[in-house]
C-alpha cells in the first residue's frame, strides 16, 4: 500500500480520506475496500521516513485534517518504483509440492489432487466472472485487472490439464 | 414428492471411434451423462479429448458405435438422419465455433429459415426473428450478409437461428473459439441470460472463463469424464471484498 499511496500523492497533495477514495475510484470492486485506519498508519510511517510531509489544516467545527504532500525523496522512491520491473508471478508452489510428493507418500492420489485443485480454480473463475459482470463497465482498470486474474487462472487450468495428461499416461 | 421429470438429456455408455489413416482413434470411450432440464453444463478439456465428438453425438450429427441417448426420456436409438434433422430444428438448437451461417442468405433469412422449415407462418417467423435479433443486440443488420458482420455478430445471428424455434436444449460447440475476448464476454453474457430464463445448455469449450458461466463443469480427458463438479451457486461476494488485487504492507 506504501507505493500506491506515494504514487497517488505524486499528482497532488491529499488527506487520508481522499486517498482512500482515490484508490476506490481507480480500482473499483477489484480492490478489497481500503481500510482507512491502515491508510493513516501507512501515512504516519511514510512521514517518519521523510517521504511525505503532513500539514494540519484547520476546519471550522470539525477536527483538523492533515494534508500530505510528497517530498523530494518520496518523489525519488516513486520514480524508482516505476523504473523497476516486477518479478514474474510464480507457479503455485504449494500445490506443486503436493503433486510431486503425492505418489511418493502413497497417501494421496495425483489425479484426485488435480481434480480438486481444478474445482478450486473453476470456482474462483466463476467468482471473478460475477465480479466483472457487476463492475461498472467504464472502470477500465478494474476490468483489466479482472481480465488479468482470469488469464492467470486460465493458464493455471491449462497447466493442470497438462499435468493430468502426462500423469494419466503413467497410471 | 412427485416422480421427478425425465432429464432433458441422458446418455449411457457412449462410444465412438474414428477410423483415420493412422489407425483407430478412440474419441469417446464410454460416457454416461445426465442433464436436467434448466441445467447449464460445460464440458472442458484439452483439444483432442473428444469433447466435440461427444457434443456431435448428443446432437445426432454423428452416430455412436454403441450406447444410447434419450431426449426428454425418449430413446433416440431408432432415429434415422431425417428424424434427427427434424429434431435439430425443434428440440435441439446448435451453435458452432465457425457459426455455419448460410453465406448467401441475409441475416434475416438465416434466422427465419429454420422457423419456416419447422412449419411456422412467414409472419410468425418474422416476428420471432425480430424479437431475437433485438434481444441479441443486432437489430438493423437484417439485410446484411453474414460475411459483412464481425465474428461476434455472426455468432449472435447463429444463436438467434439456434433459438428461433425455442428448442428445449441448446448445444454449443466452442461458441467463442474464434472470437476475441470482447466477443467471448458477449457470448458468455448471452448464454447466461438465456440460462437464467430456463434454457438448458450443454457447452463444449476449452475456455475456462466461458465454462465458469455454467452451473456444472465436466472435465473431459481422453474420451472419458475425469471429473464432474457443480460450481458455487452462492451469489458473488460483495464488491470491495474481493481481494483480486493484493497490495503489500
Amino acid at each position: 500500500m506504501r507505493l500506491p499511496l506515494l504514487a497517488l500523492l505524486a499528482r497532488a497533495p491529499a488527506h487520508g480520506y481522499e486517498l482512500k477514495q482515490g484508490l476506490e475510484q481507480l480500482l473499483g470492486s477489484a480492490y478489497p475496500q481500503p481500510n482507512i485506519g491502515q491508510i493513516y498508519v501507512t501515512l504516519g510511517r511514510l512521514e517518519k521516513q521523510g517521504l511525505i510531509e503532513g500539514q494540519d489544516i484547520e476546519q471550522s467545527g470539525r477536527p483538523n485534517k492533515k494534508v500530505y504532500r510528497l517530498t523530494a525523496s518520496g518523489q525519488e522512491v516513486v520514480r524508482t518504483w516505476f523504473d523497476t520491473p516486477e518479478d514474474e508471478p510464480r507457479v503455485r508452489d504449494d500445490f506443486f509440492m503436493k503433486l510431486a510428493l503425492a505418489s511418493h507418500t502413497g497417501i494421496a492420489d495425483q489425479i484426485a489432487l488435480i481434480n480438486n485443485q481444478r474445482r478450486q480454480y473453476l470456482n474462483s473463475m466463476r467468482g471473478l466472472s460475477k465480479l466483472a459482470a457487476a463492475e461498472d463497465r467504464d472502470n477500465r482498470y478494474a476490468h483489466l485487472l479482472f481480465e488479468g486474474a482470469m488469464l492467470h487462472l486460465q493458464a493455471d487450468l491449462d497447466w493442470l490439464e497438462r499435468c493430468q495428461e502426462e500423469l494419466e499416461e503413467l497410471e | 414428492m412427485k416422480d421427478s421429470p425425465s432429464p432433458a438429456l441422458r446418455a449411457e455408455g457412449l462410444v465412438r471411434t474414428h477410423h483415420g489413416e493412422s489407425g483407430p482413434a478412440h474419441a469417446v470411450r464410454g460416457v454416461d451423462l445426465c442433464v436436467q432440464s434448466g441445467e447449464f453444463v460445460a464440458i472442458t478439456g484439452p483439444s483432442g479429448a473428444g469433447k466435440s465428438t461427444l457434443l456431435h453425438l448428443l446432437g445426432g450429427l454423428q452416430r455412436p458405435d454403441s450406447g444410447s441417448i434419450w431426449l426428454d426420456g425418449e430413446c433416440t436409438a431408432t432415429w434415422r438422419e431425417t428424424r434427427w434433422a427434424v429434431e435439430r430444428r425443434k428440440r435441439i438448437g446448435i451453435v458452432f465455433q465457425f457459426f455455419n451461417l448460410v453465406s448467401n442468405l441475409s441475416v434475416a433469412d438465416n434466422v427465419e429459415l429454420p422457423a419456416l422449415l419447422a412449419g411456422a407462418s412467414p409472419k410468425r417467423a418474422r416476428a420471432e426473428r425480430k424479437a431475437l435479433l433485438a434481444e441479441l443486440g443486432i437489430e438493423g443488420k437484417e439485410r446484411s450478409m453474414p460475411g459483412e458482420l464481425s465474428g461476434g455478430e455472426q455468432q449472435r445471428v447463429a444463436l438467434a437461428r439456434a433459438l428461433v424455434n425455442h428448442p428445449p436444449l441448446l448445444l454449443a460447440d466452442e461458441p467463442a473459439g474464434s472470437l476475441d475476448s470482447k466477443g467471448t464476454r458477449e457470448v458468455m453474457r448471452l448464454l447466461s441470460r438465456f440460462h437464467e430464463r430456463g434454457q438448458t445448455i450443454v457447452l463444449v469449450t476449452h475456455d475456462a472463463r466461458l465454462a465458469s458461466a455454467a452451473d456444472r463443469v465436466i472435465s473431459f480427458f481422453d474420451g472419458r469424464t475425469a471429473d464432474d463438479v457443480a460450481l458455487d451457486s452462492t451469489p458473488s461476494r460483495r464488491p470491495g471484498t474481493s481481494g483480486v488485487l493484493k497490495l503489500r504492507d
